[in-house]
């Protein structure tokens, strides 16, 4: 099947007095309908900014500098302020961490939703409203029809979140763009909110980019898995693949730095040192000064993807022309 | 990043003189402001001549026009007054008293508004509620009125040569007293988020006094908006200062301040020695000007939110 | 076995705040003060040299209780014994103030902006009088750099100029600089990147076992409070619900509510066991449900639930828990308690 979403070598550059900042570099990736692909990565790894870049929402003076993102084989990055807001109430639902910044405090939800509704879809009074309700009641809002006429703030955090997940799915989008949907709800809502989203996905084939540094959220949603670091992709493979049998060194200590629940060990693994900031981005691998496995290559060039095994990863340790080769552990997991 | 060492290289490197740069209106703002300043501040230096010296009066010299005109001297450029005074010079020194008065007054305001902003912002509860109630009500007076008001009640008070003496301190209690719930409030409002923060509560944590805290932890935290409001005020100081001579109630015509010459300058606007006036007038806006339009930039280049 | 006076105990521990609306709007709405009981009747002991964990969701009152025990905020109610002085006396004199610490959660908030990291570490150093003379000071600034894996150096900094791990590292340094042996831990790594995360909780289990440190811990991720804990305590609605020794608890969660929350994490390992999601959502502490606060929510709930207040009484069967829940102490539980063990079991042999 034809991907939804195409991104292709997206580049975004940040003009400051200092120079040129890149905050996204060579960032390529599909997404198919009904496929969720989950961006992870540390604060600073460029994984909103990928999903603010699809949606046309980067904070100026960001821009994209070079490649493409297409939707259903059209360009979008090249669109208009205008053009991209109508693409993005049809076409492209976005969720964010934060429900009140998407839901307009002075309109009740319903209003939004019929307003979104008949935009888009273009019925009549009588019948949006139905959808609306409809809507409501498919996201898990308990007596929808009475709830319809309330405003923003007569709703619980989770319940808000549920309210502008079906705002972004009621004009029906080929895709969506969640950024960190769960993160500001308690533990025992997030689970429900991403059974949600994932079910709602999966039945109307609708693409998902769902952005967040939480694995487990992850783990349990996502099909496919980019894992960026310091505005690239260092590793993007199947769920399963990514986070049990990780390839790139990064990866590897992410995954083992996430702290058990079903057991205490003594000293968790850490990656030491912090990510570089946008200004002071090392060459070579931008991962080279904290890696294990770094050797000689990785400080002048910069490794692609390249295929390993399952998954593809920026890492020398991949490329047979290489001097070192993957150990043993990593190669099979 | 270059590394630039010591204070002056730290502030070359800093983004406030970045964005000073690159604003061509503040750049000429501050030239502007620092030729009134340094016209002001070095007048017994660089004025051609001492208006306030009786002895180099010559009321032969009255009514020159300035130097480019058919009748005018080279000595007196921008002409003279009734008593034969240079108006360059009495600029320059009148320049210095409206500055003197605006600066100490900005100061005045500056710290009673900081403090009771503090007080109000940390304590809280009634303290809070009382202090803010008065700045309220203060606000509901034009400022203009209060500083006639103070003035009034100080001539009443005190004997007319003593108030002489004591009439430039007037002016700046009048002018300062009636700025500071601006500071206040804003400062109240920085309080009132700065000492809810984490760095707060660990100098609490291990017992510091509140009254070190205030000073130490929220005092610095606070001041960057202080800062903005402290020049947009200078200038409207120097304004009412302005506005306060020309009425008659400001600094004593012995000292005459750019308001007073205005006023002086006034009385012969109608018999064609504009220059008496107009001069005066164009120095106070080209200082003031200058003075807000340098607030206005340090307000939007210090607001994260704009940039 | 000889009982050492515990390093920190409280009993009945209770935290009200007015929420009332102004004055003048009650009276014109017709509406009664409201109060919102963040934390009520909190009981617990933190042995020396261990660390008891609090966790919860938000709202829960486990922040409330940190700052209650730093004496932040003084209690509505109940006994707090800090070594077994009387807290309040205890922070009336500076050799035991000096004795407790806290670090806190915001790595950006914790740190005053205007000060260089020097300054920071050593206000403790120079408000308890610890060390004379400014090049002494110094020294132990820098001792207290390099013992969170910083650079002496450093001191001379500003907090912008360090990420948010490194940040965190200063706090530590500057709350160990009163040779503390209490540290309460308002969810210190729940701002943190994973990897940097895993950094600090490596960092705080090193120290304690070098220093002899008794912690409070509190946090919202189970997975964070397993590593660290001696002793975990589950909040709900300002209240205990369950506390019991950290293996305990994830091996035989016994409270409906904790059983709940652990369900409810996401599964890294990927065993395909489905995920039972808690219905419905926390309700308001201002009005808590009467009886059990966690009855509208929970499956084995009865009449006797919705009408009477569960004690903390030791378990049935894991006499070292304590839990409140009628369900538990009448034997209501025992199917999905032993559900519960079973999945446990398999999720730990799948890896």
């Amino acid at each position: 099947m034809a991907p939804i979403l195409e991104v292709r070598n997206l580049r975004v550059e940040f003009p400051t007095r200092r120079g040129t900042l890149v905050a996204l570099d060579d960032v390529s990736f599909d997404i198919a309908p009904g496929e969720v692909l989950g961006v992870v990565g540390e604060s600073g790894a460029g994984k909103s900014m990928t999903g603010a870049a699809i949606i046309g929402l980067l904070e100026p003076p960001g821009r994209i500098a070079s490649g493409q993102v297409l939707l259903a084989g059209k360009r979008i990055d090249n669109l208009g302020y205008e053009q991209m807001r109508r693409i993005r109430g049809r076409e492209i639902g976005a969720i964010f961490q934060d429900p009140l910044t998407t839901l307009n405090p002075l309109y009740t939800v319903g209003r939004q939703l019929v307003e979104t509704i008949q935009t888009h879809l273009g019925l009549n009074d009588a019948e949006a409203r139905r959808r609306a309700i409809g809507w409501l009641e498919m996201v898990g809002i308990p007596a929808a029809s009475q709830r319809v006429d309330s405003y923003p703030h007569e709703f619980s955090g989770g319940m808000r979140q549920r309210v502008v997940i079906a705002l972004a799915l009621c004009a029906e989008p080929k895709l969506i763009v969640a950024d960190e949907p769960t993160t500001a709800l308690d533990v025992s809502i997030q689970a429900q909110v991403i059974a949600l989203l994932k079910g709602l996905a999966r039945d109307k084939g609708t693409a998902m980019m769902l952005v967040t540094h939480d694995m487990g959220v992850i783990a349990e949603t996502a099909d496919r898995v980019a894992v960026m670091y310091a505005g690239r992709i260092a590793e993007i493979g199947p769920v399963r693949e990514v986070v049990k049998h990780p390839k790139h060194p990064y990866s590897v200590g992410l995954m083992a730095s996430i702290p058990p629940l079903d057991r205490r060990v003594e000293h968790l693994a850490q990656i030491d040192g912090a990510m570089p900031r946008l200004s002071a981005i090392p060459p070579g691998c931008a991962f080279n000064p904290r890696c294990p496995e770094v050797f000689g290559r990785c400080r002048v060039e910069r490794p692609d993807l390249l295929d390993a095994g399952a998954t593809r990863a920026a890492c020398w340790l991949y490329d047979p022309a290489s001097e070192k080769r993957a150990p043993e552990a990593m190669r099979h997991g | 990043m270059a590394a630039q060492s010591g204070p002056l290289g730290r502030m070359l490197d800093s983004d406030l003189w970045w964005s000073f740069k690159r604003s061509p209106v503040t750049v000429v703002s501050a030239v502007v402001a620092l030729i009134c300043i340094l016209g002001a501040v070095l007048a017994p230096l660089l004025a051609p001549h001492d208006p306030f010296d009786l002895a180099t009066l010559n009321l032969g010299d009255a009514f020159k026009p300035p130097a480019w005109s058919q009748d005018g001297d080279m000595a007196f450029p921008l002409g003279t007054d009734d008593q034969g005074r240079d108006v360059l010079s009495a600029i320059m020194y009148g320049a210095r008293i409206s500055l003197l008065v605006g600066v100490c007054a900005v100061v005045f305001s500056t710290i009673v508004g900081v403090a009771v902003g503090l007080v109000a912002g940390y304590v809280g509860g009634a303290v809070d509620g009382l202090l803010m109630r008065i700045a309220d009500i203060q606000l509901t007076f034009p400022s203009i009125l209060i500083a006639l008001l103070v003035d009034g009640v100080v001539r009443a008070a005190v004997p007319r040569e003593v108030h002489d003496r004591i009439a430039l301190f007037v002016v700046i209690f009048a002018i300062g007293i009636s700025a500071w719930p601006q500071f206040a409030r804003t400062v109240r409002g920085s309080t009132l988020v700065e000492r809810n923060k984490e760095y707060v509560l660990a100098a609490r944590v291990i017992g510091i006094s509140q009254i070190r805290i205030m000073l130490t932890h929220v005092l610095p935290n606070v001041l960057g908006p202080v800062l903005v409001i402290a020049t947009l005020n200078l200038g409207f100081a120097i304004l009412a200062e302005a506005t306060l001579s020309f009425l008659g109630v400001g600094v004593p015509p012995t000292e005459p301040s750019l308001g007073t010459l205005i006023r002086i300058g006034n009385d012969f606007l109608f018999s064609g020695e504009w220059w008496i006036t107009i001069f005066p007038g164009v120095a106070l806006i080209a200082m003031v000007l200058s003075v807000n339009l340098l607030g206005d930039w340090l307000r939007d280049a210090l607001n994260p939110r704009l940039r | 076995m000889v009982e050492t006076t515990p390093m920190f105990e409280a009993d009945d521990l209770a935290r009200y705040f007015d929420v009332s609306r102004p004055w003048l709007q009650r009276v014109l709405a017709g509406e009664g003060r409201r109060t919102l009981k963040a934390v009520d009747g909190v009981s617990f002991r933190i042995p020396k040299g261990t660390t008891l964990s609090l966790v919860g969701e938000s709202g829960c009152g486990k922040s409330t209780v940190a700052r209650l025990v730093v004496g932040l905020y003084r209690p509505t109610r109940g006994r707090v014994l800090f070594d077994g002085i009387d807290l309040e006396q205890a922070r009336a004199m500076a050799d035991q103030r000096r004795r407790m610490q806290m670090i806190f959660q915001d790595p950006y908030a914790s740190l005053n902006p205007r000060w260089r990291v020097r300054d920071i570490i050593a206000e403790p150093i120079r408000a308890f009088g610890l060390i004379e003379g400014g090049a002494a000071q110094q020294r132990r600034v820098g001792e207290l750099l390099s013992q969170v894996g910083l650079s002496p150096l450093d001191g001379e900094k500003f907090p912008h100029e360090f990420s948010g791990g490194q940040r965190q590292r200063i706090s530590i340094a500057r709350a160990l600089s009163s040779n503390p042996e209490f540290l309460v831990c308002d969810e210190p790594t729940s701002a943190l990147d994973v990897s940097v995360q895993a950094q600090i909780l490596n960092l705080m289990k090193d120290l304690q076992r070098r220093l002899g440190l008794t912690y409070l811990f509190i946090s919202h991720n189970l997975a964070v409070v397993r590593q660290i804990s001696d002793r975990i305590g589950v909040m709900y609605l300002g209240r205990l619900v369950e506390l019991a020794p950290a293996e305990t608890l994830f091996e035989a969660p016994r409270h409906p509510y904790t059983r709940a929350l652990m369900e409810a994490i996401p599964d890294l390992d990927m065993t395909g066991r489905q995920r039972i999601p808690v219905g419905g959502e926390v309700p308001s502490p201002i009005s808590p449900p009467s009886g059990c606060p966690f009855h509208p929510r929970c499956p084995l709930a009865n009449d006797r639930c919705k009408a009477e207040r569960p004690a903390l009484i030791p378990a049935r069967g894991t006499p070292e828990t304590v839990v409140a829940c009628h369900a538990v102490e009448e034997g209501r539980d025992g199917a999905a308690f032993v559900t519960m063990n079973q999945r446990m079991g398999t999720t730990a042999t799948a890896l």
